[in-house]
């Protein structure tokens, strides 16, 4: 984990008390490969990974788990309750992953609709409640509705993540008003999370003012993965230094850049 | 209801298997499993080559998080466990 270019200039980026080194979180979803998986990741400058809770596979229980390729001492695992739809199994999921050992954090995802995969923003904010009572840091995933943010964070959520579009659909950000309003309104930090399709989605999320991103099918489902993860490690630092950097006013006219004075023939 | 005189016919002329009085029926990740009486959690871990420091053991819906207490746990007929671990994920 190389300090970033951005990360001289910046503030710290600390979530629940955690200071964590890199703004871009990555999954380890759907990569060819295990081998493709860690060189992603490790392009990505990544030190949060997220990982799912599933079933050992009895039959073939040997090279399967995610724990034999990722390192938990060089890896920030955060485990989420993906696939879940109800909040009995998102807790039940979500008391697993801890049980597991590593932290007490956990990416909480309830899950609505099938077809869509938004999230049930009702359901979320419950199962935060309780998680957050029973001492677990929730990061929570929700749409990009403010009201809905704000619970979240009421709820006690260390962070809130609202999506940019859908799970795995690579729209990119589809509504920059929605996070910006949900950035400026919460005390928490907020991280994008899902729908980042490449590189110029990724700075354009951070350019909101967002705290961080979190993407995979992204970087796993890019024809080579390893270049898009560097692609994404430096454009979340171009959109974060852009943020910082403060962008010029949008004009609806053109001024010119070079001196209008000492022309030719004048 | 074609189905139903096949059925009443057949009703227990299928021999079910004899329980065995030395093994545990279980079922495990959803499905059935047998394991010698008197195995620990521990030993039907290793019987089944998973490492208990890679995996997180629910028992009938009670998470167990002591891994050290595993030795001590022994296993009961009609036991629903689920093994689950850390897979790949977004």
């Amino acid at each position: 984990m190389a300090t970033s270019i951005a990360a001289e200039t910046d503030t710290e980026f600390v979530i629940g008390g955690r200071t964590f080194a890199s703004r871009l979180m990555v999954g380890t979803g759907k990569y060819a490969s295990n081998s493709q998986m860690i060189h992603a990741i490790e392009a990505s400058g990544a030190e949060v990974v997220t990982v799912a809770v599933r079933r050992v596979d009895l039959d073939r229980a040997k090279d399967e788990g995610m724990l034999h390729h990722l390192d938990p001492a060089r890896y920030f695992l955060l485990a989420n309750t993906a696939g879940c739809f109800t909040l009995d199994d998102t807790l039940r999921y979500a008391r697993l992953a801890r049980a597991a050992g590593f932290n007490e954090w956990v990416k909480l995802e309830v899950i609505g609709d099938q077809q869509t995969l938004l999230p049930d923003a009702a359901a979320t904010i419950e199962a935060t409640r309780i998680l957050a009572a029973e001492g677990f840091r929730v990061m929570a995933y929700t749409n990009d509705d403010l009201i809905s943010a704000l619970r979240l964070e009421d709820a006690g959520a260390v962070c809130v993540m609202p999506l940019a579009s859908p799970i795995g659909s690579g729209l990119g950000l589809l509504n920059p008003f929605a996070i910006r309003t949900i950035k400026h309104r919460l005390s928490v930090p907020v991280i994008v999370d899902a729908g980042v399709g490449t590189a110029s989605d990724a700075a354009l999320a951070m350019e909101q003012g967002i705290d961080g991103l979190l993407m995979n099918t992204g970087i796993a489902a890019a024809t080579d993965p390893v270049r898009m993860a560097r692609a994404m490690r430096l454009a979340v630092e171009a959109g974060r230094l852009a943020y910082l950097a403060g962008r010029m006013p949008r004009r609806e006219v053109a001024v010119p850049s070079s001196p209008t004075t000492g022309m030719l023939g004048t | 209801m074609p189905n139903r005189p096949l059925q009443s016919i057949f009703h227990g002329m299928t021999t079910l298997p004899a329980h065995d009085e030395s093994t545990l029926d279980l079922t495990v990740n959803g499905d059935p499993r047998t394991t010698p009486v008197g195995t620990s959690l521990a030993a039907f871990l290793t019987s089944l080559d998973l490492d208990p420091r890679l995996v997180v053991v629910e028992l009938n819906r009670a998470i167990l998080r002591d891994r050290d207490a595993y030795g001590g746990i022994g296993l009961s007929e009609g036991d629903v466990l689920e093994i689950v671990h850390f897979v790949g994920g977004g």
